[in-house]
């Protein structure tokens, strides 16, 4: 879109078909409605220079015309008037919904895609206020801004709005400072992407216990009530404060997560940990109160402990079953955290990220054919970008590290009734305060 | 009759929306340098080049480069569209999928 509006060159964009309603949208809300654009189909990926011959050759499949003619005439039709439209317009969100029964709001909350499909706590005038008590902040303050792709306008948001979407969740007044901390950060938990991505948040400081987190057995599972709502609040913010998480118009993942529902939110077992909690690794206090907030969660290995002789075959093979893509952020149980200090003397947390740094390694050969590597990560090496651009130059069996070392994370969580642990293909994002929205 | 009750609206607010100009199409695209600009993709590239032999085979008289952007499609690529804006007279970008 930036070289036909900015630069003034006439532009065809071309797209597989099951991206029709979202790239109209997109065009749309970036005031070039009309832009031109044709269809060919979906999948482009992995078909052979002869298929896709025929693609050019054949019709676009939403109008049935030729795919080639479509592409003359988008180059050469000149647009009439009706291509234009209004100079600009206002698109505005009410505060209230129309009065209705229980019944009825539910059925609309359901039928404008504002849930998570599941049932939600109605959020009356009462119920808005009762949470815009659980923080010092007006309610018409400006949070933050979000959307569900890098394509799309980003969408603001005020604390009110925020308060409406936890009431939603079921959350407590007392868990809205992390909430509106989930907020602020701009990390849509409902990204758009095809790759079906969900999103991890991790709680640390006095907060924890303030709310009554869980940070033991069944951290991650559907047993606490503040992990569940604080999670499922960080979802429903994200899905109706960006402009909507819709399958096909602005959601757009092939398979889906099942992370989503809560996104993956628990708080660090810090008492348990032998290192330094994750949010004092980012540069608070260990009295402060932050959240951590990580995306992808679609990659996970897991095992059990650390056996003597082979655990450093083991931990490799767990890296190098990960998507090189997305790097991996180790959730430990506390059992093994401890013993990855007994077997591989790991005292500092730094030590342990060398050592996964310098064990995830492939063939530069096998590394360099991932398919995410070559959309994401070969371009940027071919243009010069470090560490990529010196991974380029090695032969193909050649071991190269499948991460950058400052991509990888730990974090300590769980119960210690057995060893268990697992690595999350994840991307962390940043850390912000909860304190500053008490 | 039950009740009704009021309850707030939970989306966000949008920006406003204001339309750009799009660019004036060209009369026709014979002896014209058309870019085929490859969003580096899922094998994009594999179809903009079976899209240039279409151009060299049915519209000779149009000349076809075949450009991939500079880095990865999530990145502003002001290099290459001033580059096409020098040199090229239109452009076909894709595949978006």
């Amino acid at each position: 879109m930036t070289i036909e509006s900015k630069y003034g060159v006439p532009t065809v964009a071309l797209h597989t078909d099951k991206f029709d309603r979202v790239v109209h949208s997109v065009a749309a809300t970036n005031g070039m409605g009309r832009l031109r654009q044709v269809f060919v189909p979906q999948p482009v990926m992995g078909k052979s220079a002869r298929e896709l011959r025929a693609y050019v050759d054949g019709n676009d499949p939403l109008t049935g015309r030729q795919v080639m003619l479509e592409v003359v005439e988008g180059l050469t039709r000149p647009f009439d008037d009706g291509d234009l439209g209004p100079a600009e317009f206002d698109r505005s969100t009410p505060r209230l919904v129309e009065p209705d029964t229980e019944e009825n709001l539910h059925r609309l909350f359901l039928d404008n895609h504002w849930t998570d499909c599941l049932p939600i706590v109605l959020p009356s005038e009462e119920r808005v206020a009762a949470m815009l008590a659980g923080t010092r902040r007006k309610p018409n303050e400006i949070v933050g801004r979000m959307r569900p792709t890098h394509f799309r306008e980003a969408w603001e948001y005020t604390v009110e709005k925020v308060a409406v979407n936890a009431v939603m969740a079921g959350a407590r007044p007392e868990y809205f400072p992390v909430i509106l901390a989930l907020a602020a950060t701009g990390v849509s938990a409902r990204g758009s992407t095809t790759s079906s991505m969900a999103a991890m948040a991790v709680v640390n400081g006095p907060v924890r216990h303030e709310l009554g987190m869980n940070a033991g057995t069944g951290a991650l599972a559907p047993y606490n009530h503040a992990n569940a709502t604080i999670g499922r609040a960080y979802g429903l913010l994200s899905q109706n404060l960006q402009g909507g998480s819709v399958p096909g118009l602005t959601y757009m993942g092939s398979q889906g997560n099942n992370y989503a529902y809560n996104s993956v939110t628990f708080a660090e077992n810090e008492e348990r940990s032998p290192w330094e909690p994750f949010h004092v690794q980012h540069g608070f206090r260990r009295t402060d109160s932050a959240v951590s907030v990580f995306t992808g969660c679609r990659s996970t290995a897991f095992t059990l402990g650390l056996r003597e002789r082979h655990w450093r075959e083991h931990v490799g093979n767990m890296l190098r079953g990960m998507d090189p893509h997305t790097p991996p952020t180790l959730l430990l149980d506390p059992i093994t955290a401890r013993q990855f200090i007994d077997r591989g003397g790991f005292l500092k947390m730094d030590a342990l990220i060398d050592w996964l740094y310098d064990t995830a390694r492939m063939p530069a050969g096998e590394y360099w054919d991932y398919q995410l590597v070559q959309n994401y990560i070969y371009p940027r090496a071919t243009f010069g970008e470090e560490p990529w651009a010196s991974k380029l130059k090695a032969a193909p069996d050649e071991l190269i590290p499948m991460f950058r070392r400052e991509d990888i994370h730990v974090v300590v969580v769980g119960g210690e009734t057995n060893g268990y642990w697992r690595i999350m293909g994840c991307t962390y994002q940043k850390t912000v305060s909860v304190d500053e929205w008490r | 009759m039950k009740a009704k009750i009021t309850v707030l609206n939970p989306a966000g607010f949008p920006p406003k929306v204001t339309r750009k100009e799009l660019a004036p199409r060209l009369p026709t695209l014979e002896g014209k340098t058309v870019y085929l600009v490859d969003c580096r993709f899922d094998d994009s590239d594999v179809f903009l080049k079976q899209m240039q032999a279409w151009f060299a085979e049915h519209m000779p008289g149009v000349r076809t480069i075949f450009k991939p952007i500079s880095s990865v499609y999530l990145n502003d690529d002001p290099a290459t569209w001033e580059e096409i804006k020098a040199r090229g007279d239109a452009a076909i970008v894709g595949v978006g999928h």
